[in-house]
């Protein structure tokens, strides 16, 4: 029983750090309509410049932290700038394939850069663990600061969408982007700032998942990547809720999957879940239905 | 005099299976005068197999327009089909030729079956959810592949998903797929011409079927699903069998690339999702729905990183910016009309319009 409580905590704080990921895909998918397979380089970014400004520069680790969001979300914004924003009104495949070159860009910029040996990440975290029931249950620092981050970004992002005027524009331009035109939201500037947002999201993300996970190599962050993608199609593409919903879920799968069946076939369970679950709601948990017209 | 006589679409389809017969005389004159370096001649059975599946996938993605990432998947049940039947049979069978044949014939099955069985769930959906499930398929196939234990002896078969010594055989027992170690000792059938004959194959099996009748009834579903249902086509029937198809040429594909190994182990590199993102790239960039494009792609963007050999450490940042460069250049708004403003018709005025058409 101790041991599935501290599984299950194990799940919450690595499906914490999946849902903090998906919030950038969804929020990127609902408004600019593309599946943005560089975000989960972003993510490797994030994690290279916190590495080399505080084990290299011996910064502290809040200011590194913020240097790494900054620095992603220039670079978020700048991919949007060069790649995708000639490609607006191309067709789906075209910009998926150019969001592929991005990714394979980053990739082996950092390959270039820091080569392809692993980097041993030390973690941001400096809190003593949590001992519950006797030490029968120990929940790291990393997980309480993991778990807390995703629960305070939920909460800020979805009042940044409600009440803020920017957020508004954002809502809108996903409903309807030549409605919302017509009315006076700039979306360029709306798309731009969502791919900002979703960026430093990925620095926070990246920045969590190698204090808890810590090997950092060029290709750190694809898998967490495709996975956070299926978080949030789990979840219901397109919706912030379901995303974070779809994350958590998909972080205790994981972990209750690598603890009780088999560790070689834990992302094989989580696919199949997610396969399951699109074929019983094909919209995924929060989807909207989209109606058919003829 | 006979050629002017043909309609377009057979003089296209002339076309490109002369180029692809065309390309095996140039390769093999180069090999026979010794001008073909040792690394190029180890692409060529590789080539030969991304052509094979870029050409198939071209059959989901461009003439059924759905968008699947699952491809490698049914490469991988293709060429683990295929080399456990050439493992079991070695002795039994010693005509190479033979062998392979059915070797290819089961692979193809194989990747059918499953293709069959996969694209019952995986058509009902749509789009980018389509999308994730077919990865989502492709990376449990290899993952499974990698658990599976499968030996023989005299007692018969024993298989296990924990590890070769809980497969209890005999002594005399043979592992025939040992879990993450793959299968080793396949015998080495595969070769230029086989590729090359494979290729023809496919092509004429792909071509014949989107200039058929069924070839028109999937892209009727393709370009209007509720008009293609109302005048009675049925769509999952049309739909599947694009996709069985397309999946069981896959197969082949992977039976053509797993007896030019003599290990075959299902890694993320070879079977995962990087896989199938690389053959969507050659469908894309190769022009969607077009045949020769994806053969022309498949054949460039493979040798593109060679070619890119001096630039050492450079090579696939450049292949990355080449991607993104292309993909801007020709399918954005203002890539397409600076192509139109400066294209070659109209630079050479209309004079030359006849030679440039």
């Amino acid at each position: 029983m101790m041991g599935f409580i501290s599984y299950l905590v194990n799940g919450i704080s690595l499906g914490s750090v999946y849902a903090i990921i998906a919030l950038g895909y969804t929020m990127v998918y609902g408004i600019a309509k593309m599946l943005n397979f560089a975000h989960g380089d972003v993510i490797m970014v994030g994690g290279f410049v916190v590495f080399t400004t505080m084990s290299g520069a011996g910064l502290p680790p809040l200011i590194s932290i913020l240097i790494s969001m900054l620095a992603c979300t220039a670079l978020g914004v700048l991919i949007e700038r060069i790649a995708y924003k000639p490609l607006r009104g191309a067709s789906k495949l075209a910009v998926l394939i150019t969001a592929i070159g991005v990714s394979y860009f980053l990739q082996n910029m950092a390959l270039l850069i820091f080569g392809s040996n692993t980097k041993s990440f030390t973690s941001v975290v400096n809190m003593e663990p949590i001992s519950l029931a006797d030490g029968a249950i120990i929940i790291s620092g990393e997980t309480i600061v993991t778990v807390l981050t995703c629960i305070v970004i939920m909460v800020a992002l979805t009042s940044f969408i409600k009440y803020s005027k920017s957020g508004r524009a954002m809502l809108a331009v996903s409903e309807d982007s030549g409605a919302a035109q017509l009315m006076g939201v700039n979306v360029n500037a709306t798309i731009a700032l969502t791919f900002a947002i979703g960026s430093a999201l990925a620095a926070i993300a990246g920045v969590l998942l190698c204090s808890s996970y810590p090997a950092l190599t060029p290709y750190t962050g694809a898998m967490p990547g495709i996975k956070a993608f299926v978080a949030a199609v789990f979840g219901g593409i397109g919706s912030i809720p379901g995303a974070f919903i779809g994350g958590i879920l998909l972080g205790i799968i994981e972990i209750l999957g690598k603890a009780y069946i088999s560790s070689q076939l834990a992302d094989a369970i989580v696919f199949a879940v997610l396969i399951i679950v699109l074929l019983v709601k094909p919209t995924g948990l929060l989807g909207k239905q989209i109606q058919e017209k003829v | 005099m006979k050629i002017k006589a043909l309609n377009k679409h057979t003089k296209s389809n002339l076309i490109t299976y002369g180029m692809v017969i065309l390309a095996y005389l140039v390769m093999e004159i180069f090999m026979k005068a010794g001008m073909v370096s040792s690394l190029l001649e180890g692409l060529l059975v590789p080539l030969c197999t991304y052509v094979i599946l870029a050409v198939s996938l071209n059959l989901v993605v461009g003439i059924s327009g759905e968008l699947s990432l699952g491809h490698a998947g049914f490469m991988c049940v293709g060429a683990f089909a295929s080399a456990f039947f050439s493992n079991y049979t070695k002795e039994a069978i010693t005509v190479g030729g033979l062998r392979f044949f059915l070797a290819i014939l089961i692979g193809a099955a194989a990747a059918a079956l499953f293709g069959f069985l996969i694209g019952i769930p995986v058509l009902r959906l749509r789009g980018d959810y389509l999308a994730i499930v077919t990865l989502a398929f492709g990376e449990i196939i290899k993952n499974v592949i990698n658990v599976i234990f499968l030996g023989h002896d005299s007692r018969g078969f024993h298989i296990s998903f924990k590890d070769a010594f809980s497969m209890n055989m005999e002594p005399d027992g043979e592992v025939l797929i040992n879990g993450p170690q793959g299968i080793t000792g396949t015998p080495h059938d595969s070769s230029f011409l086989i590729g090359i004959i494979l290729i023809l194959i496919t092509l004429f099996i792909v071509i014949n079927m989107v200039n058929s009748r069924t070839g028109r009834a999937i892209m009727a579903i393709r370009d209007n699903r509720i008009a293609a249902e109302s005048v009675g086509i049925n769509i999952t029937k049309y739909k599947l069998l694009a996709f069985t198809v397309s999946a069981s040429l896959a197969g082949v594909a992977g039976v053509l690339y797993a007896h030019n190994l003599s290990t075959l182990a299902a890694q993320p590199k070879n079977f995962g999702y990087n896989m199938s993102i690389m053959i969507l790239v050659f469908v894309v960039l190769g022009g969607i729905g077009n045949i020769r494009g994806s053969i022309i792609a498949a054949v460039v963007l493979t040798l593109l990183p060679e070619l890119l050999r001096s630039l050492n450490d450079y090579r696939m940042l450049m292949y990355a910016v080449v991607l993104i460069a292309t993909m801007i250049f020709t399918s954005s708004p203002g890539g397409q009309a600076f192509r139109e403003r400066y294209s070659l018709k109209e630079l050479f005025g209309r004079k030359n319009e006849k030679k440039e058409a």
